[in-house]
């Protein structure tokens, strides 16, 4: 039988060449429950992501738009249940990681606290917030656990959908009213910051990335893909012809990249512990739904017990 | 004696891609059906994994129906980026 310094040896080599690893390799308890942690919170995140947005569903301006909504909102639920299941290998229960999103014990992303205002909201959340979701998932598509890293390439592959429609419903707007073109404005100017708070916050401030990065769950750190966001989106916004809500943002030649003011992070601080705008209403409605959906489980589990005799 | 179950075999080619179905056997049991499933089917370094599934624990959709099955999907074009008309001078999306 190999001992723990054998196994831990065949883990650090296996992380040392970017390999994979899978759910019946050895690994150590930390690098478990880091995952778990962060699978959790990215299904949790995905689930609780579909209020802001299904709050317009039943009032799309057209029955084209309530199409493309309703299928958008369908695939963050699908997103959720790729990344359970993913969490699942690691041998956890799905009924756990449910119980512990409903009683607040494990968090969801801060962004899904705000609210969404007006229509034009559909489609900054397309833009920004999917946006930055797809610069944070594409590289975890490498990330060092196999099953985290394929559940994120269907997902990624789905993105592009989620962010196309929300820029093209922003560009409908633009060539409307004046009055449509002030609705997304406003809009932007909500969401510019909360999405760049969806990286997490400043390196020097977040005590776990480098262990994650050690280990090949995280392949960039916060900073740098917050860098990458707001070089991606600058021309976005000017080809829109909206402004971006920050007078510090400069194009800096020295450093081929742009400059930009930094969020307020005791707002996210506040947000993730529990005093953003939205949070206790998202967690009322999530738990609501689980208890209304209750009898659809039941009957469905009656249902195949009846069945089963039969099936043998 | 009655015929030994049928078994699908999947094979994980290398680390980070799914198992994928290589094909079956036939064996005695669960523990028989691997070790024959890694000479039949991984004879030349094919694998790194191997799952062994009995056939008769597997619910497959039916030919007959795939027209019903898949058909919600086959009208919803906007599921796909490319339903949306962006510039090409817009860059990254
Ligand atoms: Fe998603
Ligand atoms: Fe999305």
């Amino acid at each position: 039988m190999p001992g723990q310094a054998d196994h831990q040896a065949h883990f650090d080599e296996v992380i040392a060449r970017h390999d994979r690893i899978e759910p019946r390799d050895w690994m150590p308890d930390a690098y478990r429950r880091t995952l778990v942690r962060q699978i959790a919170q990215h299904a949790h995140s995905e689930i609780i992501g579909m209020q802001p947005e299904g709050n317009w569903i039943s009032r799309a301006p057209s029955l084209r738009r309530k199409a493309i909504l309703l299928a958008k909102v369908q695939d963050e639920a699908g997103h959720g249940l790729y990344l359970y299941s993913a969490a699942e290998t690691l041998g956890v229960s799905r009924d756990d990681l449910v119980a512990m999103l409903l009683s607040g014990k494990q968090k969801y992303s801060s962004i899904f606290n705000y609210p969404t205002l007006s229509y034009a909201d559909v489609g900054t959340i397309g833009w920004l917030v999917d946006g930055a979701a797809i610069c944070n998932q594409v590289p975890l598509c490498r990330t060092s656990y196999g099953p985290y890293g394929r559940a994120m390439i269907r997902i990624c592959k789905e993105e592009s959908f989620h962010q196309r429609q929300g820029y093209e419903l922003l560009m409908t707007m633009m060539r409307g009213t004046p009055e449509q073109r002030d609705m997304v404005q406003e809009s932007v100017n909500r969401f510019w910051w909360p999405s760049l708070m969806m990286f997490g916050p400043p390196d020097e401030s977040s005590p776990n990335t480098e262990r994650s990065m050690a280990w090949g769950i995280k392949r960039n750190s916060n900073d740098d893909l917050r860098q990458k966001f707001v070089d991606m989106t600058v021309p976005q916004a000017q080809a829109l012809g909206v402004s971006l809500p920050d007078p510090s943002l400069t194009w800096n030649a020295d450093r081929g990249q742009h400059d930009f003011g930094q969020p307020d992070w005791d707002e996210l601080f506040a947000v993730i512990r529990g005093d953003g705008p939205c949070n206790t209403q998202r967690l009322a409605h999530r738990r609501r739904a689980h208890e209304d959906g209750a009898w659809v489980r039941e009957a469905a589990s009656a249902f195949a017990a009846q069945e089963e005799p039969g099936h043998g | 004696m009655g015929e030994w179950p049928l078994y699908e075999v999947f094979v994980r080619s290398k680390r980070g891609l799914n198992h994928v179905h290589v094909g079956s056997l036939h064996a005695a049991d669960d523990e028989a059906a691997l070790r024959n499933a890694r000479d039949v089917y991984t004879r030349r370094n094919e694998g790194v994994s191997i799952w062994v599934v009995r056939s008769d624990a597997i619910t497959a959709s039916s030919p007959d129906e795939k027209d019903s099955l898949f058909d919600p999907s086959g009208d919803k074009v906007y599921r796909h980026p490319t339903f949306y008309t962006i510039p090409g001078s817009v860059p990254h999306l």
